[in-house]
């Protein structure tokens, strides 16, 4: 078992770096966002309404707090042979530090350029920080912030969805 | 633009403006179809086993679908100009199915940037039982007037 009070060396090494990279499976679709929306009743007419869409956002748009949702891989896809999972970085570090278990405290949205049908995203990951050893009722571990910066296929900034994890071993 | 969209323009907005509430009874469907709908596939939000052998009292909404849920809310109250630039939340428990959630929402501060864009930064608070679940702040460009939109703003013009 990694010994939580010291952070390894290489995962030191990580901080403040851009370690993955990944592309979406599919394009921005429609009924995506149609399905979304639907999911929550959301009624604004730029996802509903073509006329409307075209007059205020010069075309269709998805809705901009569907950022991960472009880049979440397929539960399934010929050929795999291995489960594909986002915010792939999370997943290492839980590796590497031994931490079983994990929550997302808190989460930090902000949008640029309108994502829109036809559209294919890439996203960066960067780690920003990790906390020394923290206990509380969960169980004892680390905090982590990773930024996932997403661009469109002409490398303009669409968003960035930044997620403050605590990830544990329980008490 | 078409003449019967709701249009809130920032000269009728002020600190301390109470957003209408939203209540929503929250079922199993309303978790797998949040869930499914943001692509999330991991089990605690459709397997109600999983879930509590977890340590959960049941499967709860996932994150994404929960910033979907504060996008909607605050764009009822602004209409499609409304564009939101940064949302910030804090989850302290799980929404789960038989919960009744309710959201609230308060004008903590509104400006002009340097660009003259203007904002209305919102308080938001989701609650259960009248208790706090998920606590979010969000920062949501509002048209100046009729005749401006946010959504035409790229590049530097654009600071959310």
């Amino acid at each position: 078992m990694v010994e939580l009070s010291e952070l390894p060396e290489e995962v030191r090494s990580w901080i403040g770096k851009t370690l993955d990279e990944d592309h979406g499976e599919f394009e921005i679709e429609q009924g995506y966002i149609a399905t979304s929306c639907s999911s929550v009743q959301n009624g604004n007419p730029l996802f509903w309404d073509r006329e409307a869409a075209q007059s205020i956002t010069h075309g269709p748009i998805a809705p901009p707090t569907m950022l991960s949702v472009w880049l979440r891989p397929h539960h399934w896809a010929p050929g795999r042979t291995e489960e594909r999972l986002p915010l792939e970085l999370h997943f290492k570090l839980k590796k590497k530090l031994d931490l079983p278990e994990a929550i997302i405290a808190s989460n930090e949205l902000s949008f640029g350029e309108p994502v829109r049908p036809g559209d294919k995203l890439r996203n960066q990951q960067t780690l920003r920080s990790i906390s020394d050893p923290k206990t509380n009722k969960l169980g004892t571990g680390r905090f982590w912030v990773i930024d996932v910066e997403y661009f469109n296929q002409r490398d303009e900034w669409v968003g960035t969805d930044s997620y403050n994890c605590f990830a544990y071993r329980r008490n | 633009m078409a003449s019967d969209l709701k249009i809130l323009t920032a000269d009728k907005v002020k600190e301390g403006d109470v957003v209408p509430p939203l209540s929503v009874n929250v079922s199993a469907t309303t978790v797998v179809l949040g869930a499914l709908a943001s692509r999330d596939w991991r089990p605690m939000h459709h397997d109600r086993d999983f879930a509590t052998n977890q340590g959960v009292r049941d499967i709860f909404l996932n994150t994404p679908n929960q910033a979907a849920w504060f996008e909607r809310y605050l764009t009822d109250w602004s209409g499609p100009l409304g564009r939101v630039g940064r949302m910030k939340f804090k989850m302290r428990k799980s929404v789960c199915p038989g919960d009744a959630m309710v959201f609230n929402a308060v004008v903590k501060k509104t400006e002009t940037d340097d660009v003259g864009c203007c904002w209305a930064e919102l308080d938001v608070n989701l609650t259960v039982n009248d208790e706090t679940v998920t606590a979010c702040s969000v920062r949501i460009a509002i048209p100046a007037n009729e005749r401006d939109n946010p959504w035409e703003r790229r590049g530097e013009n654009w600071k959310p």
